[in-house]
């Protein structure tokens, strides 16, 4: 039990500790590599979340390309506050693509230009069509593709067909599902309804982000015959206090155990043997494996609940930061942080470049689904899966083909928010 | 000159701290009542001066009745913490502020006490509220031990993630806050007024009752003060120990501005205000604490 909570918390102050270690190598070792900033460097605030965040990404970025990443962490809620508040703070986000709709009206960023970026034709259909392998997936949400161009570089409205202009340019992404414990459920899980199946009650819980957790949440009653929406990621506001009934029925009932909006506190309920059955992210389902408790990410019949994030540039960005913000995020997309990326679960921009960085049977187990040929480690070096274990969800067209929805922020956001707070007092 | 100067020199002397009252609180606490009038979209916010946000506060409050509406409900379960954690941390913190003061006798025994109630502040908040968890959770420490010496068949659920938690955590919290107090005003105490009391008769609950607790008053009072305005406006230990299903009028506000709806964060903000300054204000009907300090 203990070492439950010792691994969880050293893990975060591990990285941070490393991102203070590699930022402060940074503004001292600056004459050890023949980089083109050794003469003047150039330190890049780099904002997002701590899942967008790897020390070794930063300390490999300084020794290819000069540049100095200094990471500013905050939660997912905070990215978007810090670029409508702050806009100064930050020389470079990596944020969410449904806080476009907040992001983009308030004029705050400037739009990348597709022309300085040299693998702009390689980016993953997934994220720029909305295609995997060539068909359609599920676009209900906020998803990339409609919000992925804009008109002009400080335009205010989204393009409907592609231009130069690109607000983010995808870094990570990923599909998530509900996490289970295998081997105190028992029985095999299929569908999102099982999150409110009484068999649970007292031991299932839901993310506390109401942009994501309202999404898990329709899935749920999607699941459940509930509820028929017209567009998950657009609902109406009947369809909104539908969706927030079942939850509050269910929350009277005891049915949760507790709620989460932070990534430790997922891996603490999960690990503890608190829920069965919740929410979650890939990275946590890895880290509950990794403390040697069985944990799955387990694809459901009615699909995932996709995610994407990218880089985008503050308006006020310019002069030597604004080219060492272009040159970092060609070097993000040449293949070394796309394939640190696959090796943590999460899916690169560019894959061709992520594979040439990555060994043949570690892309066989990230990516094509295939059965381990030898042990998996993770990009600490920890033991990730032993040789002949499969990844749940299967291969990237699998899993991404079978996205239902992305996380949203709704026409009627305000009106969801204040519905959530009342399931939260319920 | 001289008459000018000294009239002048205890404004000059209060205004620093003026001045930091002024810029820190007083205008940040304007500014939040101003904005509270304002409209807002998802990503701005408008000078404006419309009553929207405090009806949305309020929404259905009065039409739902007698169903309480979610701002109600949750103002009352507030409530009923801050009561709860205010009655055990002033028995809790009276009685160990009348130990340190009349039954130890060294000063510094009685230093050293008095720094050991501070442990709880010696780790950060976050990994004090997690610490719970072992201990507290289903496959907890005590759950394990009342499940193997018997007392138990079916590990207990409430001890964490409940009300239960919820008061557990902040009584731990919150103690210290009413042990100093107390301690400041109990530690005033002429020695000699107890010794009187018992030579004219007074039994120990006598003494205690008629010259103790009136003598200690001003502490109780201000450690009351502490208590409830923590209470109240917490929500990081509410949502932790709850499992984030107890809500908060904290929480609610945090929801609020997380979701870029400042305005509304900020009306409700004031009504949290309102509600701790009267909740003060009758505390200060009973003790004048001015004419006591």
């Amino acid at each position: 039990m203990d070492d439950k909570n010792k691994t969880g918390i050293s893990r975060r102050t591990l990285l941070k500790g490393s991102a203070i270690t590699a930022g402060f190598l940074g503004t001292t070792a600056v004459t050890g590599f023949p980089a083109v900033h050794a003469d003047e460097p150039i330190t890049l605030r780099y904002l997002s979340t701590a899942t967008n965040q790897s020390p070794a990404i930063a300390a490999k970025a300084k020794e290819i390309t000069g540049i100095n990443i200094e990471y500013v962490t905050v939660t997912t809620d905070d990215v978007t506050k810090r670029i409508i508040t702050q806009p100064d703070s930050f020389d470079l986000v990596d944020t969410e693509y449904f806080a476009l709709r907040n992001l983009i009206p308030s004029g705050n960023f400037q739009a990348i230009d597709a022309n300085k970026v040299k693998l702009v034709d390689k980016l993953a259909t997934a994220i720029t069509k909305g295609e995997v392998d060539g068909k359609k997936i599920g676009n209900q949400g906020t998803a990339p593709h409609k919000v992925l161009y804009l008109e002009k570089q400080r335009g205010k409205e989204f393009a409907t067909e592609q231009t130069e202009w690109i607000t983010l340019i995808p870094t990570t992404y990923n599909a998530d599902t509900l996490g289970i414990r295998p081997d105190l459920i028992k029985r095999p899980i299929e569908s999102w309804a099982e999150l409110l199946n009484p068999e649970f009650k007292g031991k299932t819980s839901i993310l506390n982000i109401p942009s994501i957790g309202i999404m898990d949440a329709a899935m749920v009653n999607e699941a459940m015959g509930v509820v028929k929406y017209g567009d998950k990621g657009n609902m109406t506001k009947e369809e909104i206090d539908k969706t927030i009934a079942t939850l509050i029925e269910a929350k009277k009932a005891g049915q949760f155990r507790a709620f989460w909006s932070d990534f430790n506190e997922s891996v603490n309920l999960m690990a503890s043997g608190e829920t069965v059955v919740q929410s979650m992210w890939s990275p946590a389902v890895t880290a509950v494996r990794l403390k040697g408790i069985p944990c799955t990410f387990q694809p459901l019949k009615e699909g995932y609940r996709a995610w994407a994030s990218g880089f985008g540039l503050p308006k006020t960005l310019k002069g030597k930061k604004l080219d060492a913000a272009y040159e970092f995020i060609n070097w993000f997309l040449d293949g070394w942080a796309g394939a640190h990326l696959n090796r943590q679960g999460y899916y690169a921009a560019v894959l061709d470049t992520a594979q040439q960085n990555m060994e043949p049977y570690e892309w066989a187990f990230w990516m094509e689904g295939k059965p381990a040929e030898k042990d998996i480690h993770g990009p600490d070096g920890g033991l990730l899966e032993k040789a002949g274990t499969v990844r749940d969800g299967g291969s990237y067209n699998t899993r991404m083909g079978a996205v239902a929805c992305w996380n949203s922020i709704m026409d009627e956001n305000a009106y969801m928010i204040q519905k959530w707070n009342e399931f939260i007092a319920a | 000159m001289l008459e000018m100067k000294s009239r002048w020199a205890p404004y000059w002397q209060a205004a620093p701290l003026a001045i930091v009252f002024l810029i820190f609180f007083v205008l940040p606490l304007l500014v939040t009542f101003a904005v509270s009038f304002w409209t807002y979209t998802g990503y701005s916010i408008e000078p404006a001066f419309v009553g929207d946000n405090y009806a949305t506060a309020f929404d259905k409050c009065l039409t739902s009745l007698p169903e309480l509406c979610t701002t109600f409900r949750t103002y009352l379960s507030t409530l009923k913490f801050c009561l709860m954690v205010w009655l055990i941390t002033l028995v809790l913190g009276f009685t160990i502020a009348y130990f340190l003061v009349f039954e130890v006798k060294s000063n510094n025994a009685r230093l050293i006490l008095a720094l050991i109630t501070t442990i709880p502040f010696w780790t950060s908040n976050v990994i004090r509220m997690i610490s719970w968890i072992p201990l507290l959770g289903r496959n907890g420490v005590v759950n394990q031990w009342l499940l193997s010496v018997g007392l138990i068949s079916e590990p207990l659920d409430w001890l964490l993630y409940s009300n239960f938690s919820v008061v557990l955590a902040l009584v731990h919290l919150n103690t210290v806050f009413m042990i100093v107090p107390i301690l400041n005003s109990m530690s005033r105490i002429d020695k000699s007024l107890v010794e009187a009391a018992y030579d004219t008769g007074a039994t120990g609950w006598q003494t205690l009752w008629n010259v103790i607790i009136p003598l200690s008053k001003t502490g109780i009072a201000i450690g009351s003060i502490f208590v409830i305005t923590v209470v109240m406006g917490d929500f990081i230990s509410i949502g932790l120990m709850g499992g984030q299903q107890i809500a908060s009028a904290g929480k609610v506000i945090e929801a609020q501005i997380n979701a870029l709806q400042f305005p509304i964060a900020a009306a409700n903000a004031v009504v949290l205000l309102v509600i701790v300054l009267m909740i003060i204000w009758t505390l200060l009907r009973f003790v004048d604490i001015r004419k006591e300090l």
